[in-house]
């Protein structure tokens, strides 16, 4: 059983990495970056199978997938203090020779990614590929990978999420960060995608909903289900219901921090609502 | 001057199914994919006999692409197959995120390139694949000339670790090569010796350059014919020392003059040692339905057009 406080002490400090990191460079998404906080902490830290050293090939081991790749900020936080490069390296997030670029890239190699993201849409058909090279590996260890729910619009998708099911892609849990929010607005003003459920139901998938998506024990009972579901014909797909910019009150249920960054004052306030547990960068 | 023949004619897709066939025996990394176009890539061989390692995605390239992409983690080696128009125009932003910038190692191999396609017309024949290939960092662009080229050239490039545009054509077009080449990407060959112009040309116009350089030496011009099978990256030395002795340059492809191999000669030849060049290749334009040899005639890029060329430019000289 997981220290739930030990995971919850985690994530209010990524939260602080977030905020600071965005905050340097005037530069970066904190919005969806902190709706996804409690998710990143769940899967480095108690979901996946990793080893401590990083190589690219990944084998014998869980993979992780960012599609979503604005989100750079949590995925960099907790990579970072998932012990894949020295946190005081987040210092350099979105500056010139920085390793951390605005969006990840394999390109000047910063250990625990594997691909880059950033033009929306890729990152399923990437984590079908990995899945695939598992099965074709003998290794039966997992594939994750994490869209934003506006991402869904983009074409690509589809062709992935049809050929998934259709080759039995089943050590894929794709997980769905409904926010309901994109950069114009709320999903549902900018282009409505009717029941997400449905239609990956459609397409042969099997789905489960994680309602409480920014409660750690919620996503780790939600992520044990659906990890219990793979293997069985289907790939899985997780709904995560998110709240975008969760744990900085002014910044929540609104787009409006999708690629804003805090102001002095505004980062002030922000870290005054997540009191350092861990030390910063 | 060297002369060549030959005795049989085979499309140079042939030869990719052909070197792809071979790899599926001996390594045991290389993953082939393909986006309903088997027939056309000539990939049934190597899906025959391993059928586990190949992957049907649909009509659906962008998947495709990003597939691959993810098959390179955990050391597979994938071989994409579509029609060129599919394996860059369509895909460009795909290719550009997920494979060249991240360094993937995916072979993008591509059919049916160019003018030769032929009666399908102008949606389906890229003229533009070359350039959108070689502008991308870290692509290595092969265009080989015939079926021996081809297919040694896929058996290459699955040693090379990087990503690889592959680029080869449905018509059949004479062998004139030896089946038993070592291809080494990167390095040009000099196919004839000649003093007076030299002519640089890719893929099917290899052949074509050949005839040109036949008939020019009866009219007693030397031109010497380098074939570049490798269009990035480019063999610099080979193009110079050509030039410093000839002078003036053609170069030919089956492509738009812009952003073709033309212009990577043109670039060479403007910071290194500035020589009169004429170019063949389409001139800024679509294509059309038609027959290969009428589509080559129209649009010119037949060995007609490179002794017009080669009369064109030994006045600039």
């Amino acid at each position: 059983m997981p220290n739930i406080k030990e995971l919850e002490d985690l994530t209010t400090q990524v939260r602080r990495d977030i905020l600071r990191m965005v905050h340097k460079v005037n530069s970066g998404h904190p919005g969806g970056s902190l709706g996804c906080t409690e998710f990143f902490v769940s899967l480095y830290q108690e979901l996946m199978e990793r080893k401590d050293s990083f190589d690219m090939n990944g084998i014998g081991e869980d993979l992780f997938f960012l599609s979503n790749g604005h989100i750079s900020p949590v995925f960099y936080s907790v990579l970072a203090r998932s012990g894949y490069f020295p946190v005081e390296e987040l210092n350099t997030f979105r500056l010139i020779d920085s390793r951390l670029q605005g969006h990840p890239t394999t390109h000047e190699g910063l250990p625990g990614i594997r691909i880059a993201s950033g033009s929306l849409g890729q990152g399923m058909s990437v984590a079908i590929g990995a899945a695939q090279a598992k099965k074709l590996n003998n290794d039966d260890h997992l594939i994750y990978s994490l869209h934003g729910d506006g991402e869904l619009q983009e074409g690509q998708n589809w062709e992935a999420i049809m050929y998934a099911s259709a080759k039995k892609v089943d050590n894929l849990i794709s997980t769905v960060d409904l926010n309901q929010q994109q950069i114009d607005g709320s999903t549902d003003d900018v282009l409505p995608m009717g029941s997400l459920r449905a239609k990956f139901e459609a397409f042969g998938w099997t789905v489960l909903d994680i309602e409480k998506g920014n409660d750690i024990e919620a996503i780790l009972k939600g992520m044990k289900e659906a990890k219990s579901l793979t293997g069985k014909g289907k790939p899985v797909c997780v709904l995560l219901h998110s709240i975008m910019g969760n744990g900085v009150d002014f910044m929540m249920h609104t787009h409006a921090w999708h690629g804003k960054a805090p102001n002095d004052e505004q980062l002030a306030i922000g870290l005054d609502q997540n009191a350092e547990t861990l030390g910063d960068y | 001057m060297k002369t060549y023949t030959y005795t049989e004619k085979k499309d140079t897709r042939s030869g990719f199914g052909a070197g792809l066939a071979e790899l599926g025996r001996t390594n045991p990394n290389v993953v082939a994919l393909c986006a309903d176009l088997i027939g056309s890539l000539k990939m049934k061989e190597f899906i025959d006999e391993n059928p586990e390692r190949f992957f049907q995605v649909g009509i659906a390239e962008a998947n495709m692409m990003g597939i691959a992409a993810g098959l390179t983690i955990g050391g597979k080696i994938p071989f994409t197959g579509t029609f060129a128009n599919f394996s860059t125009g369509r895909v460009y932003d795909q290719i550009r995120q997920s494979i060249a910038y991240s360094g993937k190692n995916v072979k993008i191999c591509a059919s049916h390139a160019g003018l030769t396609l032929g009666e399908d017309g102008a949606t389906h024949q890229i003229l533009e694949d070359i350039g959108l290939m070689k502008m991308l960092p870290g692509m290595v662009v092969i265009n080989p000339c015939d079926y021996n080229q081809t297919k040694a050239a896929t058996i290459a490039i699955a040693e090379h670790d990087g990503p690889v545009y592959l680029r080869f054509g449905r018509p059949s077009v004479p062998i004139f090569t030896p089946s038993d080449q070592k291809f080494e990407i990167g390095k040009a060959l000099k196919f004839t010796e000649g003093t007076d112009v030299t002519i640089i040309a890719t893929g099917h116009l290899v052949w074509e350059a050949l005839e040109a350089s036949k008939a020019l030496n009866e009219a007693g011009i030397s031109a010497e014919v380098i074939n570049i099978h490798t269009i990035k990256p480019l063999d610099d030395n080979a193009i110079l020392e050509s030039v410093a002795k000839t002078g003036c340059v053609v170069t030919a492809e089956e492509h738009n003059y812009l952003g073709g191999l033309g212009e990577s000669i043109a670039r060479v030849l403007a910071k290194h040692q500035p020589t009169p060049q004429e170019f063949v290749a389409t001139n800024d334009t679509f294509g059309e339905s038609g027959t290969p040899a009428q589509l080559m005639d129209k649009y010119g890029l037949n060995s007609e057009a490179i002794i017009k060329a080669v009369k064109k430019v030994l006045k600039r000289k």
